[in-house]
């Protein structure tokens, strides 16, 4: 009687999950990635090696953000002197950042300049940076830096 | 001629493309994609620029309220007119900011309380973020105070609940919502204007 029952459970079909839709799942994970995936943002001129601290505060939103590099040129070997580079284009008149400034502000009042500062600049440049962007209106700064490590 | 051809055709299989191996291409250009892919958090010191001043003083400070950190263009300190090194910056703005007015020299209340920072043209950036550091910090370590303690140092009580530190408090917040630490302890950081020269 239980013997009866059991074998009238097995089927003829072959065990085993069908394997047809699994390049499917991979290729929507794929595409995901690859949307998602920002190689290399900007071909930035200056090199901007950032300080470390340890009271950070993280940008979540990312479309707030407007970068503006200040550091020295990339000449080959050498370093060149400062100079600012906002979005793809080097700032040539520091007078003309305010225009710059002030029109992303148009178009997103949220705006958060995130000033990605070398380590081994001055002040002069930072704080003729900040009047332009006081006077564009851009008051929400970020000075970027990276995680201090601990010192274990 | 042509009846072979139709012949050879005939006899032909289905032509079909394998696909068993398409999962495995497809799994390696994942694994590419998911090794190359960084995201990435902007992170940094945030500040709040005053705005523009229209022919305007701005607001008078009294002496006692202000705590002044002066760094020149070696990179030194002078913290209320006294050379002093970064290492003992953090405890002198929390005992400024922490006074209610029982030091005559330090500040009244934290809401009066003033930290400015001023910067000669030659100052390094460096020195200038290490400075901006702890003196955040000083806020951060009271704010974690209040996290953990769910009251100011006033004794106001602030928060519902009590957590870790200021961060876990912070990374519980919806972008829109109040964030009742900082608002119950307010800092204020002014980033002094530059001399012009003249």
């Amino acid at each position: 009687m239980a013997s009866q029952r059991f074998e009238r459970r097995t089927s003829d079909t072959e065990p085993g999950f069908t394997t047809a839709s699994l390049p499917d799942i991979v290729f929507m994970l794929l595409i995901f990635f690859m949307v998602s995936t920002v190689l290399r943002e900007q071909d930035i001129k200056v090199r901007t090696q950032l300080p470390e601290a340890e009271a950070l505060t993280k940008i979540e939103q990312k479309r707030l953000i407007s970068k503006i590099h200040i550091g020295p040129l990339k000449k080959g070997e050498n370093e060149g002197e400062t100079a600012i580079q906002i979005d793809d284009a080097l700032i040539d008149n520091r007078r003309a950042i305010r225009q710059i400034m002030y029109n992303k502000l148009q178009n997103e009042p949220r705006l958060i300049a995130s000033l990605k500062v070398d380590v081994g600049s001055e002040m002069e440049v930072v704080n003729e940076v900040q009047q332009e962007l006081r006077e564009a209106g851009a008051l929400r700064i970020n000075y970027s830096s990276n995680r201090e490590n601990p010192p274990n | 001629m042509p009846g072979l051809l139709e012949k050879r055709r005939d006899d032909r299989e289905e032509g079909e493309i394998p696909t068993a191996g398409m999962a495995d291409i497809a799994f390696l250009l994942l694994i590419f994609f998911l090794l190359v892919t960084t995201i990435n958090v902007d992170t940094g010191i945030g500040m709040t620029l005053p705005p523009k001043l229209e022919d305007q003083e701005p607001p008078p400070v009294k002496e006692r309220n202000l705590f002044n950190i002066l760094v020149n263009s070696q990179g030194e300190l002078l913290v209320e007119d006294e050379p002093a090194n970064i290492g003992q910056l953090r405890q002198r703005v929390k005992a400024h900011v922490t006074n209610f007015g029982e030091e005559p020299d330090l500040s009244v209340s934290p809401d009066d309380a003033v930290i400015s920072i001023k910067t000669d043209a030659q100052t390094p950036y460096d020195t200038y973020i290490q400075v901006l550091d702890e003196v955040w910090m000083a806020y951060r370590e009271i704010w974690d105070q209040i996290a953990r303690t769910g009251q100011t140092p006033q004794g106001d009580q602030v928060l519902d609940q009590t957590y870790d530190s200021y961060e876990a408090y912070r990374s519980t917040l919806e972008p829109q919502e109040e964030n009742l630490i900082r608002e119950a302890f307010k800092a204020q950081i002014s980033i002094a204007e530059p001399d012009t020269g003249d």
